[in-house]
């Protein structure tokens, strides 16, 4: 069996090993909580949601926007100088929607009825338009990546047709990302009288929506440079500028409308008000708003050059405060409404710590064997018109 | 016509045949020692449908006192858990009550979460779960019979009838009796109205109740956000085609070579 002409190859180091460790727990984790439902984890009445929907859903969903904004900035604005991440954003998106999706699926207390939405409709729900977004996005980016693996495995025919349906596709994903990237933020509008002031408002939406076009590119940029140490890459300079300049501006938008926003329902008072809501959500601004914003516009006023250092800085702060963000909602504002505290248990845990395994193999095994990375002469130079990145000389993860 | 209840607290002496009777109809488990459906631990949860608990109070005279109030899903007029549901698997009845449909449920606990009052309970302890809460006896509402927990209360705490009418019965006690009642129909206007109404002569934060809601339905918010997405969804879907063939010709122009679609695919 070859790919690409080259032999499969999937090179074991200790890194790996601990993720195959992690994989097989989590394996035993899934089959016990088919089997016998949620009693293994720590929720209860008063926390209806906990660590699943958090990590698995919704800053899963939100740090996957990579895909739908670089395919974007890419295809729609034309902006041709961010080419070399297109590719693994889309592929890292895919496999991110794949997690959620799973992620969900353990989630749902009767899980065999998944399927249940797609005839029986919930159309005043924010969660059945939530559900059908992410359904239809996860097929969509099924079918922007299948062009790599039909042509890794040799069938080109199939290969350039699903290219052929390129800009259909990235303006659907585009369209269907700009409605479930929000909902999330939406389906959080009925929980008003629950959800601390701090975080509701009628802006959710616009504001969830915004935060992830912005934490999309950072998480590409981080990707990035995380691959490009691991693969030996070098730093595609143009693109991840760009990048970090997206980021900054939109950042910005959201940024303004996240305090206008705090300052016109008259919550600056409890902002300032020093308890456990209002420390966590001077955090997440300070972490994700002030401080990468503070960088970004010193350095553009000054004209000075943005170094890598300082963008993949910025970009993991905007990553952070995103989680932040979304932890908060989903924890800190919802906190005093349940009265009770939660904490994840073990099985929670490891359960979400496998699915990222699984998801973090599954992407190096496909970066080793697959066209993901453009070619760089450094590597194993070959004969081979077809050029092989990350052939097992090249790969050190 | 939709139906409800009118509850008057200050009637109720707190023996729990109401309970019972929630418990012999709908074939619910009893655990007293660990999910009590009666007494200052008494909770909502998922074996118990309606519970009344016990509250010490000070009564006018300044007189220490307890005070019973019977809790049960308050089948809001317009409800969030409804709303909420993927897949419909909650329902306002045009009877009034809000009913669960189990084999649509696929346990995403959204209900839960959107449940203004924290109603919905949850059968952790089973394999495939369903949500749990008062069915308001929606098979018996629906011949004309009043729920089971009415039917069987001794000093008929509980009046059933049409809602519009119960509000209009509420407010007259009230005024018939203004020295005993705290002038507040708990369910008239919380949440948009609830199909169940409470009267009482103490304040109803000190009776377990959650005072602090909107006033407003909440189903009603989310619907301004959803009701506007159809049109965002043609119209950005037009403006993003519009950007894609002008950038698309714009770099071909700026290329000078007739355009190469080649994304990085190519």
């Amino acid at each position: 069996m070859t790919i690409n002409g080259n032999r499969i190859t999937f090179k074991m180091t200790p890194f790996r090993l601990v993720l195959i460790a992690f994989s097989l727990v989590f394996v035993g984790i899934v089959a016990y909580r088919l089997v016998n439902g949620l009693q293994m984890t720590n929720l209860t009445d008063a926390w209806p949601w906990g660590l699943w929907i958090f990590i698995d859903v919704k800053l899963g969903v939100a740090l996957a926007a990579g895909g739908f904004t670089t395919a974007g900035i890419y295809y729609v604005l034309g902006v041709k100088k961010v080419k070399s991440v297109v590719k693994p954003a889309i592929l890292t998106a895919w496999l991110g929607y794949c997690l959620v999706g799973f992620g969900l699926l353990m989630d749902l207390g009767r899980w065999y009825g998944w399927w249940h939405p797609i005839f029986s409709w919930g159309e005043h729900s924010v969660m059945f338009e939530l559900y059908m977004c992410v359904l239809l996005y996860t097929i969509v980016l099924t079918c922007e990546f299948a062009p790599t693996l039909f042509k890794g495995i040799g069938l080109v025919k199939l290969s350039s047709f699903f290219k052929s349906l390129t800009a259909p596709l990235v303006i659907g994903g585009i369209a269907l990302s700009t409605m479930h990237q929000s909902s999330l933020g939406s389906m959080y509008v009925l929980t008003l009288g629950k959800l601390n002031e701090l975080w509701w408002t009628m802006l959710l939406p616009i504001l969830y929506y915004s935060s992830a076009v912005a934490v999309g590119p950072a998480m590409v940029t981080c990707e990035t440079a995380l691959a490009g140490r691991f693969f030996g890459h070098d730093w595609d300079e143009p693109a991840m500028t760009f990048l970090a300049k997206w980021s900054g501006y939109v950042m910005s938008f959201y940024a303004v409308l996240r305090f206008s926003d705090l300052a016109i329902r008259g919550q600056i008072g409890s902002l300032l008000a020093l308890d456990t809501e209002s420390l966590m959500c001077l955090l997440e601004l300070a972490i994700g708003c002030v401080l990468p914003l503070y960088f970004f516009w010193s350095y553009k006023l000054r004209g000075k050059v943005m170094t890598q250092k300082m963008i993949v800085r910025n970009a993991v702060l905007l990553v952070l405060g995103v989680a932040l963000n979304r932890g908060n909602v989903v924890f800190t504002g919802m906190a005093k409404a349940a009265g009770e505290s939660y904490f994840p248990s073990a099985a929670e845990l490891f359960l979400s710590i496998g699915l990222v395994s699984v998801g973090i193999l599954v992407y190096l095994f496909i970066v080793e064997n697959f066209d993901v990375f453009p070619a760089h002469g450094h590597c194993v130079a070959t004969g081979n018109k077809q050029a092989q990145p990350e052939a097992a000389g090249c790969a050190r993860a | 016509m939709s139906k409800g209840v009118l509850v008057d607290m200050t009637k109720c002496f707190g023996c729990g045949a109401c309970t019972v009777a929630c418990k012999l109809w709908n074939e619910k488990k009893y655990d007293e020692v660990n999910k009590p459906t009666l007494g200052d631990k008494a909770q909502l949860v998922d074996i118990n449908w309606t519970v009344v608990s016990k509250h010490d109070v000070t009564d006018t005279s300044g007189q220490a006192a307890w005070r019973f109030a019977k809790k049960q899903c308050l089948h809001c007029v317009d409800p969030a858990c409804a709303s909420s549901c993927l897949v419909g698997a909650l329902r306002k009845t045009p009877e009034g009550p809000v009913v669960y449909h189990p084999d649509l449920c696929v346990g995403c606990r959204y209900c839960m979460v959107a449940c203004p009052f924290n109603i919905p309970k949850y059968e952790w302890d089973k394999s495939f779960p369903k949500v749990s809460k008062c069915q308001m006896c929606s098979s018996r509402v629906a011949v004309g019979e009043q729920p089971a927990c009415i039917a069987v209360c001794p000093n008929q705490v509980m009046t059933f009838g049409d809602r519009d009418q119960l509000v209009q019965e509420a407010h007259k006690r009230i005024e018939g009796n203004q020295q005993l009642y705290v002038n507040h129909v708990f369910g008239e206007t919380e949440v948009g109205g609830t199909a169940w109404l409470y009267l009482s002569d103490q304040p109803f934060n000190r009776l377990g109740f959650k005072t602090a809601v909107p006033q407003e339905s909440l189903p009603a918010f989310t619907w301004q956000i959803l009701s506007k997405l159809p049109m965002i969804l043609v119209g950005w879907t037009a403006i993003l085609s519009g950007l894609y063939f002008f950038n698309k010709r714009r770099n071909a122009i700026a290329e000078g070579k007739q355009d190469s679609t080649g994304g990085p695919q190519s």
